[in-house]
């Protein structure tokens, strides 16, 4: 048990020595899968409503497929990505490759489907509740969803949270895409995976420590925000 | 009964796998204020939710003379995550008023219904019966020629009942026809210009107030009476 | 609320993209290169004294010498620098790379069990494998068509054993890189064929130790080599054979030959000038 001793003192050393390279590969990391989940949100948020408020042919299809793709492996779309934007590949006149826009890319597509997945649940419960009066007042189906999203916004503030802890979490995508360049796009997740296969576990264990911290101080924070949020608005 | 009604329901039928909801129902309605009346389950709500149009009917018409605008409440009151302002500019933005006017005519609505205080509240946190009063407002304020409301004080204590009557009185007052249900026989005879009553999702009997509840005309009905009578 | 969520989002996400616009307008160059080369330290050494001289950085992407060779034929990369002689003049015979320039070297090492059960301890690789396969001792290889797997299946070939004859539980093929497969070896008390960069730097090393060292055969060569411009017309080519008519000069060379792990020279450099 004491295994567990060094890293943890390794860890408290390395925050509390503002280490300039662990705070960058720290901020990266955040800025990243920050990134990644604005834009999943953006645009799954209202694949997720019209699914739940909508009534199209393929709908239930549509339904199950992204149930489906919240357990895309990382390490899939991470290799889809780089045949997108390889320079043998149909998008690489951008040279995207290896920059932290491809970790991003790369991180949208995997977390778009969970958060579409969860706000689909989330409003197909408000709709339940709303329906009527909505339909009663002469909402369209996409002027609900659009409301819908809105008066949900603090259960969808899970689904959010949901999607960057995927993202934060991964190393199978950013790592394939991004190359896990020292001072470009070396993040936490990769970082520890390099430390590990260097064989400096203490320092690795150390890193996922001070990770698991982030994401926590990240949750504290958004469940802190949604009590008082749910206070003020019932 | 004068001779002009606003409504005419003909043959309507609602058949949901081999239950018959609503089953074969033919009557003009014509009265400002009519009550739908009848025991649990018998077709009350669905009735209504049919002439709103949330429901579409499996067999019948409904034929409007003239179309009418409406609005409707529900038992329970169904208010977004805003203020009850915001609730009542919700229903207005959607007729495609200006902000001005939205908020204008939202204010107004409020006042009405003894709410102008608690605009800026947060909906949600408000009391039963004064979320129930927004949602009047929220109707009201949009000037419906016909107002539906399915049992409208059945989640209110007997004070906010009150106050809820009144607003509906105020309403109708106004111009507005009502159309409601009611397990309150009380609330039904205080408002009321006739009863439709129905029963296992056939119309029964079509009679004006008094008369219904002092000489029922069929026997569903005198039997519907003495149990919910206390 | 929604309204401050947005605007976190929002920040983050500019600062973001101005990151990524600085890091655009920076004067680099991508060197695919061996993840043996890079956990060996080399590079954290070398490239900041090119980088300062010349105003160009380089951006590492560490693989297997095969992955990195895919890696520079469908463009992705401008220079490559492994250690797989003849996957190199494979890759310039197809037209891929311009010229290929001999570096440095470093050896290759057995590392095993101190206790040496198979009893492989020596100086001769061959001799070493043959009764490491004989005493079917539980033996990692990267299996990840690097240039150490590479020079493994040579080494096995030319001690006469026939791997596909012989192969058992007790010939371990994990895929993997290097560390890992140090990482797999010292779990196992496996012996395994590493680089000495590698292990030199490598910290979690259970019961092992150096098994096999010294002989001729383990000399393990490294060359660079530019992406070759006719086939992939966005290559750095200034820059990039900058960089690699540095890593030839005498600076160059000084700098790899600095290089240390506790007192310790890792490389050796030899470029043909």
């Amino acid at each position: 048990m004491h295994e567990f001793n060094e890293p943890f003192v390794t860890a408290w050393q390395l925050v509390a020595g503002a280490d300039a390279r662990l705070a960058g590969i720290v901020l990266l990391s955040l800025s990243v899968s920050l990134t990644a989940t604005l834009i999943a949100c953006v645009a799954g948020m209202p694949v997720g409503a019209l699914l739940a408020v909508g009534r199209f042919p393929g709908r239930r299809v549509l339904i199950v497929l992204f149930n489906g793709l919240m357990g895309l492996p990382p390490v899939v779309v991470g290799l889809l990505i780089y045949l997108l934007l390889s320079r043998a590949g149909p998008l690489g006149q951008f040279g995207l490759l290896f920059s932290p826009a491809a970790m991003v890319i790369a991180q949208a597509v995997l977390v778009t489907p969970i958060v579409a997945a969860l706000t689909r649940q989330v409003i197909a419960d408000e709709w339940s509740e709303y329906r009527e009066q909505l339909r009663s007042l002469g909402a369209s189906r996409s002027r609900a969803a659009a409301t819908l999203l809105w008066d949900g916004r603090f259960s969808l503030s899970t689904a959010a949270l949901a999607g960057f802890g995927r993202a934060i979490a991964e190393v199978g995508a950013v790592m394939i895409v991004g190359g896990n360049i020292d001072g470009v796009t070396r993040v936490m997740t990769t970082t520890i995976a390099l430390e590990t296969s260097k064989g400096d576990l203490p320092l690795a264990l150390a890193l996922g420590f001070i990770l698991i911290a982030v994401v926590l101080a990240i949750n504290a924070v958004a469940y802190a925000m949604r009590g008082w949020a749910e206070r003020h608005w019932g | 009964m004068n001779g002009t009604h606003w409504l005419a329901v003909n043959g309507l039928s609602l058949t949901e796998g081999s239950t018959r909801i609503i089953d074969d129902a033919s009557l003009r309605f014509g009265a400002q204020h009519t009550v739908v009346l009848g025991p649990n389950g018998a077709g009350k709500s669905t009735l209504l939710r049919l002439i709103h149009g949330l429901l579409h009917p499996t067999g019948g018409s409904l034929d409007w003379p003239r179309a009418l605008s409406q609005a409707m409440v529900f038992q329970r009151p169904v208010m977004l995550r805003t203020t009850a302002l915001a609730n009542v500019i919700y229903g207005l933005k959607l007729k495609g008023h200006s902000a001005t006017e939205c908020e204008q005519r939202a204010r107004q609505a409020l006042a009405r219904v003894g709410l102008d205080a608690l605009a800026k509240r947060p909906a949600r946190l408000l009391s039963g019966g004064e979320q129930q009063r927004v949602a009047l407002a929220r109707a009201w304020a949009l000037e419906p020629q016909l107002l539906i409301l399915d049992e409208p004080t059945a989640s209110l204590d007997p004070a906010s009942s009150r106050e809820v009557e009144r607003i509906i009185k105020d309403i109708a007052a106004a111009g507005a026809r009502i159309l409601m249900t009611t397990h309150n026989l009380g609330q039904a005879r205080r408002l009321g210009e006739e009863i439709v009553f129905i029963d296992r999702g056939r119309i029964v009997e079509q009679t004006p107030v008094e008369q219904f509840f002092t000489q029922p005309q069929t026997e569903a009905a005198q039997r519907f009476l003495k149990e919910e009578s206390p | 609320m929604i309204t401050r969520r947005l605007l976190c989002s929002a920040l983050v996400a500019a600062g973001l993209l101005a990151a990524a616009a600085s890091h655009a307008q920076e004067r680099f160059i991508t060197v695919a290169s061996t993840t043996s080369t890079e956990q060996s330290g080399l590079f954290g050494h070398l490239l900041p004294v090119f980088e300062k001289a010349n105003g160009i950085k380089v951006r590492v992407v560490a693989l297997g010498t095969g992955q990195a060779l895919d890696l520079a034929r469908r463009g992705d990369a401008d220079v490559v620098f492994v250690h797989d002689k003849a996957a190199e003049e494979k890759f310039v015979a197809e037209g891929f790379g311009v010229k290929r320039q001999e570096v440095m070297y470093n050896d290759f090492v057995v590392i095993g069990p101190k206790a040496d059960p198979a009893k492989a301890a020596g100086k001769d690789i061959l001799e070493g494998l043959r009764r490491i396969e004989a005493a079917k001792a539980p033996f990692v290889s990267r299996g990840d068509k690097s240039g150490t797997h590479a020079a493994e299946l040579r080494y096995w070939k030319a001690a006469g054993v026939d791997l596909d004859k012989v192969k058992g539980p007790w010939y371990r093929d994990t895929g993997s890189g290097m560390g890992p497969a140090l990482n797999t070896a010292a779990s196992m008390n496996a012996y395994i064929l590493a680089d000495r960069g590698t292990w030199l730097s490598f910290k979690n090393r259970g019961d092992l130790g150096i098994v096999v060292e010294g002989d001729q055969k383990l000399f393990n060569q490294y060359g660079v080599i530019l992406v070759n411009p006719a086939k992939h017309a966005h290559v750095k080519v200034a820059d990039g054979q900058k960089f690699i008519d540095w890593v030839v000069s005498e600076a160059g060379q000084k700098a790899i030959a600095d290089y240390k792990i506790g007192g310790e020279q890792l490389f050796f450099p030899n470029a043909k000038r």
